[in-house]
């Protein structure tokens, strides 16, 4: 490196700031990058409320986050004293009921966020090029998730708790040859017990701290190539565009302030509705609950894995169904982002969401006949949707022009 | 760097890079292996039972490697059934035979071996299933009085726990 290449490369370090806010910034570069990312970064002036539960989804984390340190003040990881800890924090600990409770409804509501987060991704084509990466990094803390959520459940030791462990931790087992190996290793002892509730406490904060991770990479990919919106084109001038403050973050306190009202609402009047009362009873090896139901917000990730009547197979849908939502950016023919312009893949898109919701209704059923039928059409479709309708509706319907932003902004004014 | 000194520094580079590797990977086996079950949990992996109070189609559910063991004390009736059935309507084919060592004692892990619930059938007022032996409600499955899986999404049959007779009255479970 020349020296008048190295004088270049140290001149940036230079901050456009003064006084302390310049020394430190020529130092760590810190405020330089929030000021460019984070007030004066450019998003499209078209976005709606669908584009706050990014932003909802991140306060829930950080609303996780700071309950679970305090739980886990309290919590007690073994067999032994789990169940009792959690129920000391309910009845002896300042203020642990509105904690846990903080903690269990948040864990529901973070999901919904997403759910929604997810469904906007897949409308407006958010996950088509150049913007793969960002939503491959949402999917990656989307399964992160599901395994954080599912290690904290089993921490209250209850009989749900317990339960439910089981048959996921046994799902391993259904790999062929080494699969009850597999599962030793993971649970530390021959069934789910006091080495269990112990990895799983440690795991459950470790992926948290992954999920964190990954949050900073899904913003920096987004932040590479700028916010999509409704009419999936990207802004032609700078008048296309506001400043991400204060018209973003005004607009995503809004819309968090509604969204936490209801979790408030349902905090504060039915702060059990969403678990099981099953869950109140200590965790007993030797009685298994008549009806083993997941947590809400796995049922429609249950019900595709009961549709397939072979073990391996269902295990292998379950996960797959997941992952090959990874495959859609790649799948998915169009050269038209937004479903505003798709008459026909809007329909499909707006079908999965449907079919997500009977899925999830079908997996909160015991498996009888009838909605075993029902979980396998909606597990067809499922499947259907990635690999069959995302390439041929791409081929076969005729979009319609997509707007500019400024245009779509002015036809919906008139 | 003259280019005959290439292929040198490219082995060097290799084969440093080759052994750091082999290094890194082998320090992993402790960290795995101390995942597995410790010598103190092992240790417990046996169990013994007195079955003098079981009455002929009682059944008694004891507790081995932290996991339920049904012994089931099989009536007449129970054991024809068993014994005659057909291999041909069993999902995973075994004699009878082949799962007890006298035919009155059935000892199976009362484990599902779909998703490790424990089926229902111990007790008197327990359903048993379409087959008399053992229902599980997770998800369906049903078990005949060999403990052999005979309809549901379960892929075999409750296994059999080694085990051997003390005396006529006494069993070692592990």
């Amino acid at each position: 490196m020349s020296s008048d290449q190295l004088q270049g490369y140290k001149k940036t370090l230079n901050s456009p700031y003064t006084g302390i806010k310049g020394w430190i910034d020529s130092r760590l570069p810190l405020i330089r990058m929030m000021e460019a990312e984070y007030l004066k970064f450019p998003v499209p002036k078209s976005l709606n409320y669908f584009w706050s539960f990014g932003g909802i989804a991140m306060f829930c984390l950080i609303g996780l986050i700071l309950t679970g340190i305090f739980l886990g003040f309290h919590y007690k990881p073994s067999a032994e004293d789990a169940f009792d800890s959690v129920e000391r924090i309910m009845r002896d600990v300042s203020f642990g009921w509105l904690i846990r409770y903080l903690h269990a409804n948040l864990v529901s509501f973070f999901f919904i966020a997403t759910f929604i987060h997810i469904f906007r991704a897949l409308y407006f084509g958010s996950y088509k090029a150049p913007r793969e990466l960002v939503y491959i990094f949402g999917l990656t803390m989307f399964m992160l998730m599901m395994a954080t959520a599912f290690l904290g459940y089993t921490l209250p030791w209850g009989q749900m708790s317990y339960w439910g462990a089981t048959v996921i931790t046994n799902l391993f087992s259904a790999i062929p040859v080494v699969g009850d190996a597999i599962l030793q290793l993971l649970l530390g002892d021959f069934t789910v017990g006091d080495s269990a509730v112990n990895r799983f406490y440690v795991l459950h904060w470790l992926l948290a701290f992954a999920i964190v991770g990954l949050v900073v990479f899904h913003v920096i990919t987004l932040h590479m190539t700028g916010s999509n919106n409704p009419t999936g084109s990207e802004p032609q001038s700078w008048d296309e565009t506001v400043s991400f403050h204060p018209y973003v973050t005004i607009k995503d306190l809004n819309a968090a302030l509604f969204f936490f009202i209801i979790m408030a609402f349902i905090l504060f009047y039915y702060p059990n509705i969403l678990g099981h009362s099953d869950n109140y009873i200590k965790a007993n090896p030797m009685i298994t609950p008549a009806h083993i139901v997941p947590e809400w917000y796995f049922l429609p990730f249950y019900a595709i894995l009961r549709a397939i009547p072979d073990k391996l197979g269902g295990v292998i849908a379950m996960f797959s169904s997941i992952l090959a939502l990874g495959l859609l950016p790649w799948l998915d023919t169009s050269k038209v982002r937004s479903c505003l312009f798709r008459p026909i893949w809007r329909y499909c898109v707006l079908l999965f969401a449907v079919n997500f919701l009977v899925l999830m209704y079908v997996g909160g059923k015991p498996a009888e006949d009838i909605y075993v039928l029902i979980s396998r059409i909606g597990t067809a479709y499922w499947f259907l949707f990635i690999f069959v309708l995302a390439p041929l509706v791409g081929f076969l319907e005729t979009p319609r022009q997509p707007l500019t932003i400024t245009n779509y902004l002015q036809s919906k004014k008139a | 760097m003259s280019d005959s000194k290439k292929p040198r520094r490219d082995f060097i580079k290799l084969s440093a890079m080759t052994l750091g590797g082999v290094g890194a990977a082998s320090l992993l086996i402790p960290f795995i292996s101390s995942m597995n079950p410790g010598k103190d949990t092992l240790a417990l992996a046996s169990t013994e039972i007195d079955l003098s109070p079981l009455e002929e189609g009682q059944s008694l559910t004891v507790i081995w490697r932290g996991k339920p063991v049904f012994i089931k004390h099989r009536t007449k009736s129970e054991i024809d059934v068993a014994k005659n059935t057909s291999l041909d309507e069993l999902p995973d084919a075994e004699e009878d035979s082949a799962r007890v060592q006298k035919d009155n004692w059935l000892v199976v892990l009362g484990v599902c071996t779909h998703l490790g619930c424990v089926p229902l059938g111990q007790k008197a007022s327990d359903t048993k299933g379409d087959y008399g032996g053992w229902f599980c409600p997770c998800h369906g499955s049903h078990y005949d009085t060999s403990g052999r899986i005979r309809k549901g999404p379960a892929p075999t049959n409750l296994p059999v726990p080694p085990y051997v007779f003390l005396t006529d009255n006494r069993i070692k479970i592990g």
